[in-house]
This record gives C-alpha cells, sequence and structure tokens, in this order.
C-alpha cells in the first residue's frame, strides 16, 4: 500500500515540477528563452564540429587541449565547492547553512553536467565514448587519471542527485527525511568532493612531459581556488534569490560564506605566490610555460594581458574581501564575488591549460586562439548549466517553501 | 528486439576478455611476403638459414619479458647469446628474419591470408552478423526495396565495425575479420583495395633505432619518405619525423628551427630528428582511458584507432610531441596511396583518432627497414635488433658515445644519438 503511495506521489512530484517550471513570470520567461536561444546555437556550433571534425576549434597538435578542457578544470571546482555548504550544514550542524544547502548541491549538479558536457565535446570520437563503460568497453583502471576523473565526476553527480532528491521529496510528502537514511551519503559525498578536484589536478600534475603542471601544489591550488570561486558564486546565486522569490536567507549566511570565499581567496595568493617564487627566481627551461603566460616568450604574449587582467582582479576581490567594512556591505560583496569569480575563471581555465602546451616539449612556440565555433559550444554549454541550475532551484524553493506539497486529495 | 541482440553482441564480445589476456602458447608468424627480398644495399643484410631460424624459436625470453632500462634488456640477453644461432646474429640490421618466407611454412598458426579460409562461425560471431544485418536494416528502412546492394553492405560493415573490441583483445579470428571488413570498406569508401596485415611481433626481436647527428644534412628525405610510406594527409601536412636545424654550441631544442625553408645545409648548423622514440617506459600508454595504445612486444607503442575515443591525454602526456590528431578525416588519394597495410600502421584513419610513428610496423614487421631509414641518403639512420648482438643498432651502441634526450625523465627511448 504504502509502495503504491510512494509512486503515485512520484508521478505527482514530477508533473508538480513540471508545472513549476512552465509557469512563471514574464522575467523568468525571458531568462529560460535566452538560455534555450544559446543551447540552440551551441548545439548549431557543436554540429560543425561533428562534420567537419575538431579541425573547426583553434586547437592544434601543439595545443591539444584549448577552451573545452579549460572550463571542465574549472567548472570541477565549482562542482567540489559544494562541500563547503554540505559539511556545515548536514554534518556540523550549522543552523544557517540547511537554508542553503540544496542550492550548493543545485548548483554542484549544474556544474558537473557541464563538465561532462565539455570533455564530451572535446573527444574526437563521442559516438566510441561506450569504450569507456567498464565490461562493455576497455576501463583503463586505476592506470588512466582520466579513468578515475571518470569516476570521481559521474559519481559525485549522482551523490548530488540522490540526495537532495531524497530530500525534496521527503519534505514533497510532507514527511521529515530520515537522518540514519541520508547521512551516510552525506558522508562519502564529503570526501568524494575533494576527491573530484585533486583527481582533475592529478590528471595534470601527473604528466612529467608538462612542467607547467608537474608540480605538487597544483592539487592544492586547485582546492584553494575552487573554495573562493565557488561559494563566490552560491553568494551571488542567493543574493539574486533573494532579491527574486519569498526564499528567506538570512544575512548570516551570506557573511560565513564571504568568510570562507575570503580565507580561500587569500591562501590561493599566496599559493601564486610560492608559485611565481619558483618559476621566476632562477628560471630554468622549465619555466618557459610561466615566462611565456606572464611576460612572453620570443615574441609571443597573447596570453599576458589575459593573465595580468586575471592577477590584478584577483588581488582587487582579495584585499576587499579581507577588509571588514567591504565585506559587510552586500552590494560590494556581490560585485566582489563577481570579479573573483571571473578572475579564477581566467587563471584556472585558459591561464593553467594553454601556456601547459606552450612551448611544445620540443621547444615550439604556437598560440592558441579559440574560433567561433568552440566559443559557440562553450556558450552553449554554460547556457545548459545555468537551465540546468535554474530549473533545479525553481522546483527546490517551493518545496522548501511549503507551498509545494503532495495533497492528500491527489492520493486518492 | 535488435537492440538486445546487438548488446547481446557487445557483451559476447567481451565475455571472454580474461581467456584472451592469459598468455596463448608460443606461435609462429607467417612471412606473408614470400618475395620479401629485404633489397638493402648494406652488406649486413644477408639471408638467413632456414634451420637455424627454426631454432631460435627456443630462446626463452621475450621482449615483455624485461621492463627496466634497455642495458638491461640487452643486458638480460647476453646469457642467451649461445643460443642464438651464427646466421641469425648476422642478420640484417632489423633483425627481422626476413629469409624469404618458407621456413615458416611449419607454423600451426595461421595468420593473414591463411585464417580466413578456416573460419568457424561461433555464436559469437553469428550475433555479430545478425547485428550487422540488423543495423543495416535499420540503417536503409524506408527505401529498403530500391536501396544499392552496396549502400546495404556498407551500412552492415560498418556496423559490425562500431561494435568490435579492442585489437589487443581480439582472437586472431576475431583480427582477420576485422581485417577483411576493413579491406572491403576501404574499397567501398575510398575505391581501392588494401592489403592490411595484423601479423604480430617476431619473437626474440626489439626494435631499436640510432641517429648519426654527424650525418645528417637536414634534406628531409625521410620526411617525405615517411609522409609516402604511412599514408599521412597531405591537405594538414601532418609528419612524424620532425628535422630541427640547430646552432652549434649547444645542444638544447630551445631556439632550434624545426620549420626551415631554405638550401641545406647551412654552414655553422647542425641537424637532429625526431620521432616516435618508442619508449620502453612510454608515458603515453598507461594514461589511455581505454587502452587504445600500448607497447608491443617488439617494444613499438601502437595504437587502436578504431578504440581510440579521441581525448588527446596521450598527445599531452608525450615528451616528445610524437602524437598527432586526426583534427580533420585524412585525404586518401586512392592513386598515391600505399596499399601494403597494417591493422597498427598505415591504414586508413578516421577523423577524431590520434596516430603516431610506428617504426613502419607494416615494413618492420615483414622484415624491411622503416621508411625513413631507406629513405636517408647519407646513412645518418639507423634500425636494428637490439637483441642481435651482431646487429648494426648494437655495434654502434657498443662503440659510440650516444645520448638520448630527456633520459632525466625516466622513459628510456630507443632511439639514441650519436656522432662520428
Amino acid at each position: 500500500m504504502k509502495k503504491q503511495n510512494n509512486i503515485v506521489a512520484l508521478r505527482h512530484f514530477f508533473g508538480d515540477a513540471l508545472a513549476c517550471l512552465t509557469k512563471g513570470s514574464a522575467k523568468y520567461h525571458l531568462w529560460m528563452g535566452v538560455l534555450t536561444f544559446l543551447m540552440i546555437f551551441g548545439a548549431f556550433a557543436y554540429w560543425i564540429q561533428l562534420k567537419e571534425g575538431l579541425v573547426v576549434t583553434g586547437m592544434n597538435d601543439y595545443i591539444s587541449w584549448g577552451l573545452y578542457i579549460s572550463n571542465f578544470t574549472f567548472l570541477v571546482g565549482i562542482a567540489a565547492a559544494a562541500v563547503l555548504l554540505v559539511m556545515p550544514a548536514y554534518i556540523l550542524s550549522d543552523v544557517d547553512f540547511p537554508k542553503a544547502v540544496l542550492i550548493g548541491e543545485g548548483v554542484a549538479v549544474a556544474a558537473l553536467v557541464m563538465c561532462l558536457a565539455f570533455v564530451t565535446v572535446d573527444v574526437g570520437g563521442p559516438h566510441r565514448l561506450w569504450h569507456l563503460i567498464p565490461g562493455l568497453g576497455y576501463f583503463n583502471w586505476p592506470d588512466s587519471m582520466l579513468a578515475w576523473d571518470v569516476i570521481v565526476l559521474n559519481g559525485y553527480l549522482l551523490l548530488n542527485l540522490c540526495i537532495p532528491f531524497y530530500i525534496l521529496f521527503s519534505r514533497y510528502k510532507g514527511v521529515e527525511p530520515q537522518k540514519k537514511l541520508y547521512q551516510p551519503f552525506i558522508f562519502i559525498s564529503v570526501f568524494w568532493a575533494v576527491s573530484i578536484h585533486l583527481v582533475t589536478a592529478f590528471l595534470y600534475a601527473g604528466l612529467s612531459a608538462r612542467p607547467f603542471w608537474n608540480s605538487a601544489l597544483l592539487g592544492p591550488r586547485f582546492l584553494a581556488s575552487a573554495f573562493a570561486a565557488g561559494p563566490a558564486l552560491i553568494i551571488v546565486i542567493l543574493s539574486v534569490i533573494r532579491s527574486q522569490t519569498r526564499y528567506q536567507i538570512r544575512d548570516a549566511i551570506l557573511h560565513k560564506l564571504a568568510l570562507i570565499t575570503t580565507i580561500a581567496a587569500q591562501i590561493n595568493l599566496i599559493m601564486l605566490g610560492s608559485e611565481l617564487f619558483k618559476e621566476f627566481y632562477f628560471p630554468t627551461e622549465h619555466s618557459q610555460s610561466a615566462i611565456y603566460l606572464f611576460f612572453g616568450l620570443h615574441g609571443h604574449n597573447s596570453l599576458v594581458p589575459w593573465i595580468w587582467t586575471a592577477v590584478i582582479l584577483n588581488v582587487i576581490a582579495t584585499a576587499v574581501l579581507t577588509l571588514h567594512p567591504f565585506r559587510r556591505n552586500f552590494k560590494v560583496l556581490v560585485s566582489t564575488c563577481v570579479v573573483l569569480f571571473v578572475a579564477v575563471w581566467i587563471e584556472k581555465g585558459m591561464g593553467l591549460i594553454v601556456p601547459g602546451f606552450i612551448p611544445s616539449p620540443l621547444g615550439e612556440i604556437v598560440e592558441y586562439f579559440p574560433t567561433w565555433v568552440e566559443i559557440g559550444v562553450t556558450v552553449g554549454i554554460w547556457a545548459l548549466g545555468l537551465f540546468i541550475m535554474t530549473a533545479l532551484i525553481r522546483v527546490a524553493i517551493p518545496i522548501e517553501l511549503g507551498t509545494l506539497r503532495l495533497s492528500d486529495k491527489k492520493l486518492e | 528486439m535488435s537492440v538486445k541482440i546487438v548488446f547481446n553482441h557487445v557483451r559476447n564480445m567481451f565475455s571472454d576478455k580474461e581467456e584472451k589476456k592469459t598468455p596463448t602458447p608460443p606461435k609462429k608468424k607467417s612471412c606473408t611476403s614470400p618475395n620479401c627480398t629485404c633489397s638493402q644495399p648494406s652488406s649486413a643484410f644477408i639471408n638467413l638459414d632456414l634451420k637455424s631460424m627454426i631454432g631460435s624459436q627456443g630462446m626463452k625470453n621475450t621482449a615483455d619479458d624485461v621492463s627496466t632500462g634497455i642495458d638491461s634488456i640487452i643486458d638480460s640477453y647476453e646469457p642467451d647469446k649461445a643460443e642464438l644461432p651464427e646466421d641469425l646474429t648476422t642478420s640484417c640490421g632489423s633483425g627481422c628474419g626476413c629469409n624469404n618466407g618458407s621456413h615458416q611454412t611449419q607454423n600451426n598458426q595461421k595468420t593473414g591470408v591463411h585464417q580466413l579460409f578456416d573460419k568457424k562461425v561461433d555464436r559469437r560471431q553469428a550475433l555479430g552478423m545478425l547485428a550487422g544485418t540488423v543495423g543495416a536494416a535499420v540503417m536503409t528502412t524506408g527505401c529498403s526495396s530500391i536501396v544499392d546492394p552496396k549502400i546495404k553492405e556498407k551500412a552492415k560493415l560498418t556496423w559490425e565495425e562500431y561494435f568490435k573490441g579492442n585489437f589487443r583483445l581480439m582472437t586472431d579470428t576475431e583480427k582477420n575479420n576485422t581485417v577483411k571488413r576493413l579491406e572491403r570498406l576501404t574499397q567501398l569508401n575510398h575505391r581501392f583495395h588494401p592489403e592490411i596485415k595484423s601479423t604480430q611481433a617476431r619473437k626474440n626481436v626489439l626494435y631499436g633505432y640510432a641517429f648519426n647527428i654527424s650525418k645528417c644534412r637536414g634534406y628531409m628525405d625521410c620526411v617525405k619518405g615517411c609522409v609516402k610510406e604511412n599514408n599521412l594527409d597531405p591537405e594538414t601536412g601532418m609528419q612524424y619525423i620532425r628535422i630541427f636545424e640547430m646552432k652549434k654550441g649547444k645542444m638544447s631544442l630551445e631556439g632550434a628551427d624545426g620549420n626551415y625553408h631554405h638550401e641545406v645545409p647551412v654552414e655553422g648548423n647542425f641537424y637532429m630528428g625526431t620521432q616516435c622514440f618508442q619508449c620502453e617506459n612510454p608515458p603515453c600508454v598507461p594514461v589511455c582511458p581505454v587502452s587504445a595504445t600500448w607497447k608491443e612486444p617488439d617494444g613499438i607503442v601502437v595504437v587502436d584507432y578504431d578504440w581510440c575515443i579521441g581525448c588527446r591525454y596521450c598527445e599531452a602526456a608525450c615528451p616528445y610531441w610524437a602524437r598527432r590528431f586526426n583534427w580533420k578525416a585524412p585525404k586518401v588519394n586512392k592513386e598515391k596511396v600505399n596499399k601494403q597495410q597494417h591493422y597498427l600502421g598505415n591504414r586508413v584513419r578516421d577523423k577524431g583518432v590520434v596516430e603516431k610513428c610506428t617504426f613502419c610496423i607494416q615494413r618492420t614487421r615483414e622484415g624491411k627497414n622503416p621508411a625513413c631509414v631507406e629513405a636517408c641518403p647519407t646513412g645518418a639512420r639507423i634500425f636494428g635488433n637490439l637483441l642481435d648482438p651482431k646487429s648494426e643498432i648494437r655495434w654502434v651502441l657498443a662503440n659510440k658515445k650516444v645520448f638520448r634526450l630527456k633520459e632525466e625523465l625516466g622513459t628510456e627511448p630507443k632511439f639514441w644519438y650519436f656522432m662520428d
């Protein structure tokens, strides 16, 4: 009897969610419409890439990873940052964070979908991806760090779909979610979050062929920058939710998140400084990539303005966040978070991936410029991520508010 | 229903993976090119005595027994020197055992064309065929009554190819079936008939290469020979070999010119070639998430073009910039194409897969030298069997001061540079 009720409830849950998604203000429809248009544009660009091959991108045998993998790397960090909400909310029993944790998990799901999409558009044979499925294909685990990455990313996606779904579905039914059912998975997901970003860092750090990445600091630095950019994004999203919906988000949540962001941004800067010292105190042949990135090499300097923008934005944002009065001013906080987010996106995206390939292992310098197809696909995937995030939050909020509930009438 | 059949097929394809991994009893390979005359001018090329060649099959060690450095590999073979028949040790530099074929008629294992006549249809193949038929039906639905039988055949073969397994895990029958399908598909898609081989590594062979910096004049005939032999895409200008023009006075590749367009040699410069060094400890192999690339028993690092997903992790992992990606579908010119092909070598590649120098696997496994060695007019390139103490390459290693690029990375390249 109970089981049958659950199935009916599930059907109503998805029905109500769909209704919730399709109804809304003009502003909401405009937002989703723009995202849909961008997604269609991205799909069109991807279709061209599928037909012609990756030759339509700016990548080549010298720069074999570009904009796609840069965004992938950055977004893994955003996904991992959800742990900063999960841990205080579920494990440390913080009183404020439970309000924001579902939104953090929604951001993680969207970021992971984007990660998987970026990897898929980057491979030359997406139709052969079934070769990765253990049993059917040949999964080169544990040798390949990419195989590890496939496991951790998909596993983390699964965790971040299942835990919030269970909690939301229970609330929808008007039942309190049972802690002993979901708590074990929360513990797993905390470790998993750290591992997704470390594994992604090891993917690069393990390559002795690329001295720019082959550094023990890469993993910790990935975590620090992720724990700066992730909460920064969540602060921005929470501020938008606060201004657009009836969902009450207390100042304390934003203050706590801002503090986390500040500390992570500070640690990130320390690590940047330590890396710069190592590269430039006595530059060797292994410092060539860093020289190319920060100062240009033999007249090639396309990334120089790009990385200095990131460094300056990073320093400004960290300085502003460090100062108490600025951090506690919400207008300043939100704009600083945007600045920090962009800075980390540059630094950890193109600023990390592209110089790894320059100069080539044989000392040749070829620069990288993304094409419109590549940019189109990238914009499309970001639109997809924002679309998913908006949809998840849109359903979660009325359930949390208690306005979206399974009525007894429906069950009869 | 069709989906079920396809999945059964796929599952079956991998069900006996374990069994296939276990080492099979030593088998001999047939020289499918009985007219191999080994036309090398070098006096080191001596046709082998047939009996002694057969006798050499009794040697215990194989190349993959040893996983440490090259020196230790060679050292580990020293005790076996006595077992090496005299005639074999004076074989051609490539250690190929090119011996005009007939000695291998005693083979119990048949490869190449012979096996096609022995085809036994088991359950798995039957499913494969069924899947193929279903695939063809699916792909031609709607116009099945008027459809060209060639299109149907192409669809069926493409479908069967799509669901095949990793080459390294295939049985010999599967290997021969896929080769047959690929030959037919090349005929249908590119209108020429290649001869695709799946010749396995020879016993007691570990290929090595030496490059004489004193002799190279930068003519780039090796590059041309390589492009022609390996059917590299002329439109993208893909090349496996790079020749760097270097200023005298330093040995670093930084600042070297790998893209010169002027008369050579230039006074004050010297020339240094790179290609895949077929590392004994290749960093590109473990990174592959699907094991589409591996080191063969004769030391050649190969790529299964049909298994590669095109993630390019191996390209990032190679410290010698030896791997190339097919950013577009390579152009195939049916008049100029080299029809003597190998599954792991110069056959037609699809877009979106990685390829690399294989020491011309289609030539070397038939007992010939790689195309770059043949093409070099100065004699700067020496290729041979590292396990053969009398080979030219062993002479170079024993008598010249050699070095390798980036030895500090521990990749153990099987490609040495030396000077006169």
